[in-house]
């Protein structure tokens, strides 16, 4: 086997695939977030930036796709790696204890998971239209397509909203541990900048979590609402 | 002072474990951690039990012999500090405390409290050396080596293969104690020639033997009794992204 | 028996080259043919075996302990000399031999030690080309610091972890040995006797310590790299491990022991805290570079150490000797430690202690250059006594450390048993009375990397020893011996701990036969030393499992040792009626209480023969000839 394949079945390699993958994940959460926050602009931004998504066409699926992969690796590996770090210790300790490892780290495999989980029912939700098929094949008859609405609709549904919310919690602790991690992983770690991008780090994931949380929360205090007259 | 300890007791490699309760009198707060156990060990020696086996040595925290988890923490609740140089001082008059052998697959227990460490050897085996003979080296000023680099490489060179990273660890993960020796040579002029070489043989014997994988916890960089920092993990990293693309 | 040093013809300068142009080689393909044994794997052992493997010859290596790692040699603290003259100080190969000589009272032989100072400049060429990391200075040279006996900066270190960064250089060699499969590793098996057929050492016997199981293995010659004996005083730096087991049995098998009472006495370490005590710790002797040693000028005075004035303070050291001051040798030191110490001028709670200050280091280079330079000893010594010696001195008294002495061997470091080569702290060579500070780690490694590959070479090439079938009728004696000791051990039903005959021993050790010795003491203690031995055999406890591991059973097999040992040592400070270095005789001291030597009948090497358990050895003398240098006085005023 040469270098360049053990590379990837190496318990560094595949440290670093779950890094790479996940800076392109963060990347895409940012990205998706920057998009929801033209709900605050007003419905036609929104509805334009998500007409504009979908007119990408063949271009749309391609990167569908390319995101399909790289969550599948992520997930796949993470629990490889996580079900072998489990079995690298079979004996558990009596007593355990915890010095400077933080929570987020310690929690990151169900953080993941329950993430995971989000973006499934999500996709079923403002993609597939299955949760609330009613709203989205009436606002879908629009063109272009209302998805302001169905966001908002959504959104005043009181328990959509606060699984999102929770979930978004999730996320943004999640990402508090994974970028700085990442970091580490890729091999950016001086005594100089760490600390500093540890700190990014937990901002960051915060940032990620407020700018998602923000939208069904207004909804919700009613900071955000349907147009007037309805459409 | 008075403790009550509970601790991890296993006749040998395939028995069944279990914890066992013992009631500690009269123990100088000045004592070691080590003094106190013998003080165990000499109870349990005249009532006609087994003593526990433990491994200590040289009592000065740089053999690297002593392990134990105490109460769930490597070596003990000191920061940097070896369980030779913890003292009973440390605790607090009337304490339960809880003492467990490293646990790891490839950490296996032999006796009680003492593991198989061998592992380490193995993988320092694999590479943790520069391959030069006895002989024939060129004059020990011929190369200089900035201090800077001198002394990242002496922090990274004090690991006392111990383990306590490896049992600290969630994962069990042996990196730190990987990553340090890798982080040595690689500051060195001398370590360079055979950097690529080092980096694939090591890490490839450290996941044959059943270490886990970093997931940047730092719970290792807390228990080191040296204080080795976790950049030399990703030192490492580097290292092995460097190696993977460059060899052939 | 004549004692045959085989030391080469020539002027001092030029022996050990002429040694090696005459000596016989072994070709590369005979050279997989030899089987060497090498026990230990300090910086001795761990440099021979990786040493023998490179040249090809097959090794098998031995350590009690779990990896070859842990060897003892790694808590040496201090640095290592070399005399590189890197800082044009004056220093040059003669000045290191001299030193050394001068520091060992002129009871060393002379051709070893200038052959050390040859080839202590190879050792730090040889150790940062394996990448020890060794202090540097912002240019990129290497740093150098001073160190007691010498008025030359020559000792090399890696911060106060010298010890340590050789030996994981040595062990990183032998690792790639071990990898390269030249040298079978086998940890956890303890030597427990040697193997002699027709008067040729040919193998061991060890236990493995995992199962209890007796094994045989022979070879063409055994190396033993054993270290020494300072844990017959019990309370000593060594680690707990430490024994002499090896070289015991060693001797017991005919091989002469040397100089048994050169044992030193470290000046800088912890004072014990009590009865629980179970170890002293040294602190690096470096620290008398910058600390400075003093006690109360009144006896009794409890005061606390920064509110007594300058004037009451004594600066003992810097009085007595002016030119050395801090920095005498450590003989010197430790037995003016312990003078004012009984002058009721002690301090700590023992009263058995002196302050080691800092204060005016700190006040001259500032908290930082001194937290650069020490510490880690700083931090271990808080550690130890939750004392801040950045804020208050630091209490230190001498603790055993060190043995000069061990098994007799030759020029070409082999005993008197062809076969048998003894390296590193376990034989007697190079240090005489007493040894300098930063000169174990340089010996050690002087005879495992650049000397005993040579001369074992030679044996082999000019000898031709056979190599003896394990099944041989002296493998079967051997064992039958070790086994029926360790029946006889777990056939004690007593209830004391081995350990406590060991702290009596230690006690009686350090009393009578430790800094100060006299000939009433050491008669009484080669008196009380066999009724301590008969005590050990009815009353120790030990549990009765041999077939796993069985600590306190591999303990007292080295108690018992321990306490056979010890009244050869009594027996070797009796006859040698002077004081020298380490060993100091009250009947022969000054006025002053300076040791008085008598090189009219003492210049000579004490190489005792077993004659029984119990029984007196026989001496052998080795006259010690100094052909290059003048015997003096030594003195450091």
């Amino acid at each position: 086997m040469s270098a360049a394949e053990k590379f990837w079945i190496s318990s560094i390699g595949r440290k670093i695939l779950m890094a790479v993958t996940g800076v392109l994940l963060l990347l895409f959460i940012f990205g998706h977030m920057v998009g929801n926050l033209q709900i605050f602009i007003g419905a036609e931004a929104l509805n334009r930036y998500a007409a504009f998504l979908q007119g990408l066409g063949e271009l749309l699926w391609v990167i569908r796709f390319g995101l399909l992969v790289v969550f599948v690796v992520h997930i796949i590996l993470s629990i490889q790696l996580t079900l072998e770090n489990r079995s690298a210790r079979p004996i558990k300790y009596r007593c355990e204890d915890t010095v400077q490892a933080s929570l987020a780290s310690r929690t990151m495999i169900w953080t993941g998971l329950l993430v995971l989980g989000f973006i499934i029912l999500h996709i079923l939700h403002f993609t597939m239209g299955v949760l609330q098929p009613e709203i989205f094949h009436e606002m879908h008859t629009k063109e272009p397509p209302d998805v302001y609405s169905i966001v908002v609709m959504g959104f005043q549904n009181i328990g959509f909203a606060s699984f999102y919310i929770l979930l978004m919690i999730c996320l943004g602790f999640h990402v508090s541990h994974a970028i700085m991690s990442a970091c580490e992983t890729l091999g950016l770690n001086h005594s100089k900048y760490h600390p500093t991008v540890t700190k990014l780090s937990v901002i960051l994931g915060w940032v990620i979590a407020v700018g998602y949380i923000v939208v069904p929360l207004s909804v919700l205090v009613g900071l955000v609402n349907l147009p007037a007259g309805g459409m | 002072m008075d403790f009550t300890l509970h601790v991890w007791r296993q006749p040998g490699p395939k028995a069944e474990g279990k914890m066992a309760t013992y009631p500690v009198k009269d123990i100088s707060p000045d004592s070691s951690f080590f003094e106190m156990m013998d003080m165990v060990n000499y109870h349990l020696l005249v009532k006609g039990e087994e003593p526990i086996a433990l491994d200590y040595d040289c009592l000065e925290g740089i053999c690297g012999n002593c392990s134990l988890m105490i109460n769930g923490i490597a070596h003990g609740p000191e920061p940097g500090t070896t369980t030779c140089q913890l003292h009973m001082r440390s605790f607090k008059d009337g304490d339960h405390i809880y003492v467990e052998p490293w646990r790891a697959k490839a950490f296996p227990v032999i006796r009680d409290l003492v593991v198989d460490r061998s592992a380490f050897d193995r993988i320092l085996q694999a590479g943790g050396f520069v391959s030069v003979n006895t002989g024939g080296a060129p004059d020990a000023n011929a190369i200089p080596i900035s201090k800077e680099e001198a002394d990242l490489s002496m922090d990274a060179a004090q690991c006392i293969g111990c383990g306590a990273c490896v049992a600290s660890c969630k994962n069990a993960s042996a990196m730190l104690f990987v990553g340090a020796k890798v982080a040595q040579f690689a500051h060195l002029p001398q370590g360079k020639a055979e950097r690529t070489r080092r980096v694939l043989q090591m890490i490839e014997v450290m996941d044959k033997e059943g270490f886990g994988n970093c997931t940047n916890f730092h719970e290792c960089e807390a228990v080191c009794p040296k204080e080795i920092s976790v950049e030399f993990i990703s030192e490492m990293n580097r290292e092995y992204l460097r190696a993977s693309i460059v060899s052939k | 028996m004549q004692l045959d040093a085989k030391i080469p013809a020539g002027s001092l300068t030029e022996k050990w080259d002429n040694y090696r142009e005459n000596q016989k080689l072994v070709n590369p393909a005979n050279k997989r043919k030899f089987k060497v044994i090498v026990v230990g794997t300090g910086l001795a052992g761990a440099s021979a075996a990786a040493t023998l493997a490179e040249l090809g010859y097959q090794v098998d290596c031995f350590c009690f302990h779990d990896t070859p790692r842990r060897a003892h040699s790694i808590a040496a603290q201090g640095g290592i000399n070399a005399a590189k003259n890197y800082q044009n100080d004056g220093d040059s190969i003669w000045r290191l031999f001299y030193d050394t000589v001068k520091g060992g009272d002129f009871r060393s032989r002379e051709a070893n030690v200038y052959r050390l100072a040859q080839v202590s400049n190879n050792i730090i060429d040889q150790c940062v080309a394996q990448g020890v990391p060794f202090a540097r200075e912002y240019g990129g040279t290497l740093a150098n610091r001073s160190f007691g006996g010498a008025q030359v900066s020559r000792t090399f270190y890696a911060r106060g972890q010298t010890g340590q960064q050789l030996l994981l250089g040595a062990y990183s060699a032998l690792c790639r040995q071990i990898g390269l499969g030249a040298v079978k590793m086998h940890a956890r098996h303890e030597m427990l006797d040697l193997v002699v057929v027709d008067g040729f050492a040919c193998g061991v016997i060890v236990r493995n310590l995992f199962n209890g199981d007796i094994e045989r293995y022979s070879a063409h010659a055994v190396v033993l790299a054993t270290g020494g004996y300072s844990n017959v005083f019990y309370l000593s730096t060594n680690a707990k491990a430490c024994n002499v087991t090896a070289a015991y049995r060693a001797f017991k098998k005919g091989a002469l022991f040397a100089n048994p009472c050169y044992t030193q006495i470290h000046p800088t370490c912890i004072p014990a805290h009590g009865p629980q005590q179970a170890k002293l710790t040294l602190m690096s002797e470096s620290l008398r570079n910058d600390g400075r040693i003093w006690v109360p000028k009144k006896a009794g005075d409890k005061r606390k150490p920064m509110d007594i004035p300058e004037d009451e303070r004594d600066y003992y050291l810097e009085r007595k000797y002016p030119s050395f001051g801090n920095l005498a040798p450590r003989d010197i030191s430790s037995r003016s430690a312990r003078d004012v110490c009984n002058e009721g001028r002690g301090v700590g709670e023992t009263g058995r202690g002196v302050y080691l200050d800092f204060r005016d280091a700190i006040q001259r280079l500032g908290e930082d250059v001194i937290r650069q330079r020490y510490g880690n000893l700083f931090q271990m010594y808080q550690k130890i006594t939750a004392e801040d010696p950045y804020k208050t001195p630091m209490r230190i008294y001498p603790a055993p450390h060190y043995t000069m002495g061990g098994l007799w061997v030759d020029y070409e470091l082999m005993s008197n048993l062809p076969g048998l080569f003894v390296i590193g702290e376990a034989n007697f060579s190079d240090h005489g009375a007493n040894r300098l500070g930063a000169s174990a780690l340089m010996q050690g490694l002087a005879d495992g990397y650049f000397i005993l590959p040579y001369t074992i070479t030679n044996f082999f090439a000019s000898v031709k020893p056979p190599l003896v079938s394990v099944n041989h009728e002296e493998f079967n004696k051997a064992e039958t011996v070790v086994k029926d000791k360790i029946k006889r051990l777990l056939s004690i039903r007593g209830n004391q701990p081995s350990r406590m005959f060991h702290r009596e021993l230690g006690k009686l050790m350090r009393d009578y036969c430790g800094m100060a010795r006299n000939e009433a003491g050491l008669k009484k203690c080669l008196q009380e030393i066999p009724a301590i031995r008969e005590e050990f055999w009815k009353h120790a406890i030990i549990p009765a499992t041999n077939e796993q591991l069985n600590i306190t059973l591999e303990r007292a097999g080295r108690v018992a040792d321990h306490l056979e040992f010890a009244e050869l040592m009594c027996y070797d400070a009796l006859d040698r009626d002077e004081s020298c270095g380490a060993h100091f005789r009250e009947e022969h001291q000054t006025a002053e209480g300076e040791a008085v030597r008598n090189d009219a009948d003492y210049c000579y090497v004490s190489a005792w023969e077993f004659k029984g358990v119990g029984e007196p050895p026989v001496l052998h003398k080795e006259s010690l000839q100094y052909e290059s240098v003048q015997l003096a006085v030594r003195s450091y005023k």
